[in-house]
């Protein structure tokens, strides 16, 4: 797959340069990776980076330092659905290594794993600023919050439903 | 009922639109602000509310405003700090979500007063659909001519934008932000040079809480000194609190700094109590990175005196019987919870998050959350228990940003007041492995979980 952004995307990448004054287009580096992680199949490839440095002006090792830094970009393919499961104190006082257990369980893997089917993956992640409506993962752009088994049952149903 | 001065239109249908919010008096301060104000008014009235700043340091926001270098001819820059993510924290969360045009107000209003032009929201990355929802409260703004050029016929010119971060706890810090922005890692910077001086693109910036900036609209509305009166001491106005772990009715809560932490536990007002009938365990009452306190020494300071939500009353006894208002982060343990496991799920915390610049803190977090994971797994020795105590003496002052700091901090204060339950993980190794729970051994057992 080549890569290489729409016309509305270039669009919105020129858009979002516009938010700096002239010359700081370099700004534009962290939403330009997320838009482009979200329309290169959820990850970043090394070919990925380098078309970003080549929009924006910038050499490949500045896009590679950034991309490494921050732990929403992925360096390696995930599946269709990423389950963030935040197991922070506040979460975990809420009861989420059970929740965690649970995905395990019913997925059939390990946290950091794929499923085979490609459709999920599993991560444990840090704090998410949802502590008060713990337990919670983050499902793509939106939270997922006051998780039971039912729940979760309920989320993985959806999203293979969505898939077929 | 307390008094609210952020929340008090929350609960009105619609108020997140533009329409709803001018109709219930939105936007009327930042009408007095710019139309019968100069910027210095605006700030002396800041000042005079005794406004401290809501992202966790607690310093006196008009003061921070007067620090701002303006030499001539270089643009100056508000940056609103959007990041949250010490953990327990997600009242600015509540305000962009349910009131985006009062977080748009406070910032035209205080762009007018620091003369910036050009403003950033700096939103933490997970808060993904939190953008959309501000952009759409912008472009209304703009429609009705409060951003943009001239505006209200005021020559005022201000644009405000939206940056999310990518999942960085490092970047709620002031100048790893500013460094973001730049489009860089969050590595942190040595000060000085302060940003006030040297910040955004090498110019003058100020950087602010979310609910800080918010607070102004109602400052400027009511007047500093009406503002001031509202809690006490040095803890003047209201603070959202953000609530949550083994509570009743975990969420955001407005308070008016005179409250008992007692009262905001237990009353059905605020937190509703503990579930289950549960007794009260511990407490962490400021986000992480703040000590966490005992039960007792959480209702009452060691003097015997009630402790109130201010910033005086929580710090009271400072680090060894105290704690700190922090980011308003108030995170409660039931008689259940294990606070061996908690730390150790906060040291976990802090060596992700650790930008990795210096050696004590990279090093260091590493370290204790090693020795805490094996103490938690009944592979712990009673030596490690004094290790952890010097490992985070090494890192306390030694780093070049306060996360050194924010990660030493609760592992002292959970070995200060539980120690006990430390030695008891050591020396019970098997029903350490076998249970999540510590020392309260009346708890009923929790399903046991794989050791992480
Ligand atoms: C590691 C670290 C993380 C921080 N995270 C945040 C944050 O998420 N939000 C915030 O407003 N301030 C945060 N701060 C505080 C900021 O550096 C800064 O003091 C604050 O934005 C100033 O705003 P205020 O005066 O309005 O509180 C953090 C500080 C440190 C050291
Ligand atoms: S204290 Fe930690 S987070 Fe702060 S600059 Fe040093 S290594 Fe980075
Ligand atoms: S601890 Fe899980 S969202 Fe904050």
């Amino acid at each position: 797959m080549a890569v290489q952004f729409s016309e509305e995307k270039l669009n919105k990448v020129k858009e979002i340069i516009a938010r700096y004054p002239e010359g700081k287009q370099k700004s534009a580096l962290i939403p330009v990776l997320h838009l482009a992680q979200e329309s290169f199949g959820g990850w970043l490839s090394s070919e990925t980076m380098d078309y970003v440095a080549s929009l924006l002006q910038i050499t490949p090792i500045e896009v590679y330092e950034v991309a490494t830094f921050y732990s929403m970009y992925n360096l390696k393919p995930v599946g269709k659905y990423l389950f963030e499961v935040c197991h922070t104190g506040p979460c975990m006082v809420s009861g989420s290594d059970n929740i965690i257990a649970y995905i395990k369980e019913k997925l059939g893997i390990d946290v950091g794993e794929t499923t085979a089917d490609g459709l999920f993956t599993l991560k444990t992640v840090e704090c998410l600023g949802a502590c008060g409506y713990a337990p919670m993962m983050q499902l793509g752009k939106f939270f997922k919050e006051h998780l039971t088994r039912e729940k979760v049952d309920q989320i993985i149903a959806e999203c293979r439903a969505q898939a077929n | 009922m307390g008094r609210k001065l952020l929340l008090d239109k929350a609960h009105i249908e619609g108020i997140r639109y533009y329409d709803v919010y001018r109709k219930n008096g939105g936007y009327a301060a930042a009408e007095k602000a710019l139309k019968s104000m100069s910027a210095d008014q605006v700030i002396e009235e800041v000042k005079k509310s005794g406004l401290r700043g809501r992202g966790g340091a607690g310093f006196p926001t008009g003061l921070k405003w007067s620090f701002l270098a303006k030499p001539e001819g270089v643009p100056r820059y508000l940056v609103c700090n959007a990041d949250e993510s010490e953990p327990g924290t997600f009242k600015d969360r509540y305000l962009m979500e349910f009131l985006p045009h009062l977080l748009i107000e406070g910032l035209l209003i205080s762009s007018f007063a620091l003369g910036a032009n050009r403003t950033y929201i700096y939103i933490r990355g997970e808060y993904a659909w939190i953008p959309d929802i501000l952009e759409e409260a912008i472009a209304d703004a703009h429609k009705n001519g409060w951003l943009g050029k001239n505006i209200q016929g005021t020559g005022f010119d201000l644009d405000i934008y939206v940056q999310r971060g990518a999942g960085a706890y490092i970047c709620g810090e002031e100048t790893a932000l500013i460094e973001s922005l730049e489009g860089k890692r969050g590595n942190p910077r040595i000060k000085p040079p302060f940003p006030a001086v040297k910040g955004l693109w090498q110019c003058p910036t100020v950087v602010n809480n979310v609910e800080t900036l918010a607070a102004v609209v109602p400052i400027i509305n009511i007047g500093g000194d009406e503002y001031s009166k509202y809690g006490t001491g040095k803890s003047t106005g209201t603070k959202l609190i953000s609530a949550c772990g083994n509570l009743n009715k975990p969420g955001v809560y407005e308070i008016d700094m005179n409250i008992s932490v007692e009262e905001f536990i237990y009353s059905d007002e605020y937190c509703g109590g503990i579930p289950n009938g549960k007794r009260l365990k511990a407490c962490i009452p400021g986000g992480s990175s703040v000590p966490i306190l005992p039960a007792n020494l959480l209702l009452t300071t060691a003097k015997g005196e009630p402790r109130m939500m201010t910033y005086e009353s929580l710090n009271d006894g400072g680090f060894a019987t105290g704690s700190m208002m922090g980011s308003g982060g108030f995170i409660v343990l039931d008689e259940d919870q294990c606070v061996v496991r908690h730390t150790m799920s906060l040291a976990r915390f802090y060596h992700h998050e650790s930008c990795g610049q210096c050696s004590p803190c990279r090093e260091g977090t590493g370290w204790m959350k090693k020795v805490l994971l094996n103490i938690e797994n009944g592979k712990g020795k009673m030596s490690d228990i004094d290790l952890l105590w010097d490992i985070q003496r090494k890192i306390e002052g030694n780093t070049i940003c306060p996360l050194g700091d924010a990660a030493a901090w609760p592992v002292a204060a959970a070995i200060r007041h539980f120690r006990d339950e430390f030695e008891w993980h050591v020396a019970n190794p098997d029903e350490a492995l076998k249970r999540n729970f510590g020392l309260a051994h009346y708890a009923d057992p929790l399903p046991v979980v794989a050791a992480v």
